[in-house]
């Protein structure tokens, strides 16, 4: 279980990253800010728990998402937002929600039969 | 198959449901580069695309026959094209590198019987992104490269053996140094499985970085780019850069976003073979102009 003070120096530290990554990337490190929700996601052939994302338009969410076989990706293209999965890892995304709608996610690292079945769905109202 | 495909019956199909598609620019003044050292007499070429062997499901009943068909239906063409061009994917994936093994060499010994010697290959990712291409290029050779024909520059891009549907920064510096000594209106064609621009991406339909590889054809007047993947026609632009997708040898797949779901289209028994095909592509290297004509798997 993270501290506060933990989560402060780690978002000093990161600040900086933040801003190199761009495009909602930042590395394998769990950073959630303070008051930011992280909603973990798990990957495995050929499916993600949960699917279905639901978000409040205007919330910013922090996704930490691992891979339980082979390595996967997590692309979200209309929040400009993707990462590898690697297994034994975990990947963090911030995610703003900036529009309404139903918008989908996919598995973008081809990872055998079923890879173009891969996907989910963020609503956000 | 019974008859074969006349070249009238070419332009009857076309006319009845196929597509005539010129591609390229029209009257230009004088040839340079590898355009003028050939005869640059028009020719055709058949590309096919998407044969998935190896795949079993309901979705396409007769999967174990319709490339056999499709080599048939090639092989009954009255005048058979100068070469045959796979788009890759021409196997199903399967995690078991044996079994990946033996569908490739299935796939070889199916295309084998074709009549035309001249036989051009390229990965799909389900052929090559789980083992980044090994068993491929063990039946099927190098993954990426070019040749000339009759006044056109063929070049082969590989984007799937990356398993994140990247060229890379080496075959990328490869095709820049391959393209260096060609003429800014050298007659360029460019086979590759993916799109190289971003025809849907919430489908998986792009190249992540396919527009490095545009970015560096983009300054040659004449190109042309043919691809497979989607599984259907689709006909682009980027800039002066036109992109023809082909059907598939297996099923066909929906029109970019036009669904929910990336799901196969169900078989119909009533027009079996319905939405799959392959396609001839006349060039005229001297007007630097291609006519695409797509054909039917089995005459209706």
């Amino acid at each position: 279980m993270r501290t506060y003070m933990t989560n402060v120096f780690r978002r000093r530290l990161l600040t900086g990253a933040a801003g190199v990554a761009g495009l909602g990337m930042l590395g394998t490190l769990g950073f959630a800010q303070s008051g930011e929700r992280v909603i973990k996601v798990v990957a495995k052939k050929f499916d993600y728990t949960p699917a279905t994302i639901e978000l409040a338009k205007g919330e910013t969410v922090v996704l930490e998402l691992i891979s339980m076989d082979v390595t996967m990706g997590f692309n979200a293209p209309d929040f400009h937002v993707r990462t590898d999965i690697v297994p034994g890892k975990t990947a963090s995304v911030r995610l703003t929600a900036d529009k309404t709608g139903k918008f989908e996610f996919y598995c973008d690292v081809f990872c055998g039969d079923g890879h173009e079945d891969m996907g989910g769905v963020i609503v956000v109202t | 198959m019974d008859k074969p495909i006349d070249r009238r019956n070419f332009m009857k199909l076309a006319g009845l449901g196929g597509v005539v598609f010129a591609s390229g620019l029209a009257g230009c003044a004088h040839m340079a580069g590898s355009a003028s050292d050939a005869s640059n007499e028009d020719f055709f070429f058949v590309q096919l695309s998407d044969s998935h062997w190896g795949f079993e499901g309901d979705v396409n009943p007769d999967a174990k026959g319709t490339l056999k068909k499709a080599v048939a239906a090639v092989n009954s063409l009255e005048v058979q094209p100068d070469f045959i061009v796979f788009t890759g994917d021409l196997t199903h994936t399967t995690d078991d590198p044996r079994e990946r093994r033996k569908r490739m060499g299935e796939f070889k010994e199916i295309v084998g019987a074709l009549k035309v010697p001249t036989l051009y290959f390229m990965p799909g990712e389900h052929d090559a992104s789980l083992d980044r291409g090994k068993a491929y290029q063990e039946f099927f050779g190098q993954t990426y490269y070019s040749f000339d024909h009759k006044g056109i520059h063929f070049v082969v891009i590989d984007n799937v053996s990356d398993p994140s549907a990247s060229i890379g920064d080496e075959q990328l510096a490869w095709l820049a140094a391959d393209l260096k000594p060609l003429a800014d209106d050298a007659r360029i064609v460019v086979f590759t499985h993916r799109p190289l621009f971003d025809l849907y991406p919430q489908w998986d339909w792009a190249t992540r970085d396919g527009d490095k590889a545009v970015s560096l054809l983009m300054p040659y007047r004449n190109v042309t780019v043919f691809y497979g993947h989607i599984h259907q026609e689709n006909h682009h632009m980027t800039g002066h850069i036109a992109h023809h997708s082909a059907k598939s040898l297996i099923f066909p797949l929906p029109a970019p976003g036009s669904q929910p779901k990336r799901l196969p289209l169900p078989w119909d028994a009533g027009q079996p073979y319905r939405g799959l095909g392959f396609r001839e592509v006349t060039a005229k290297p001297v007007r630097a102009e291609y006519t695409l004509v797509e054909f039917p798997v089995q005459k209706g």
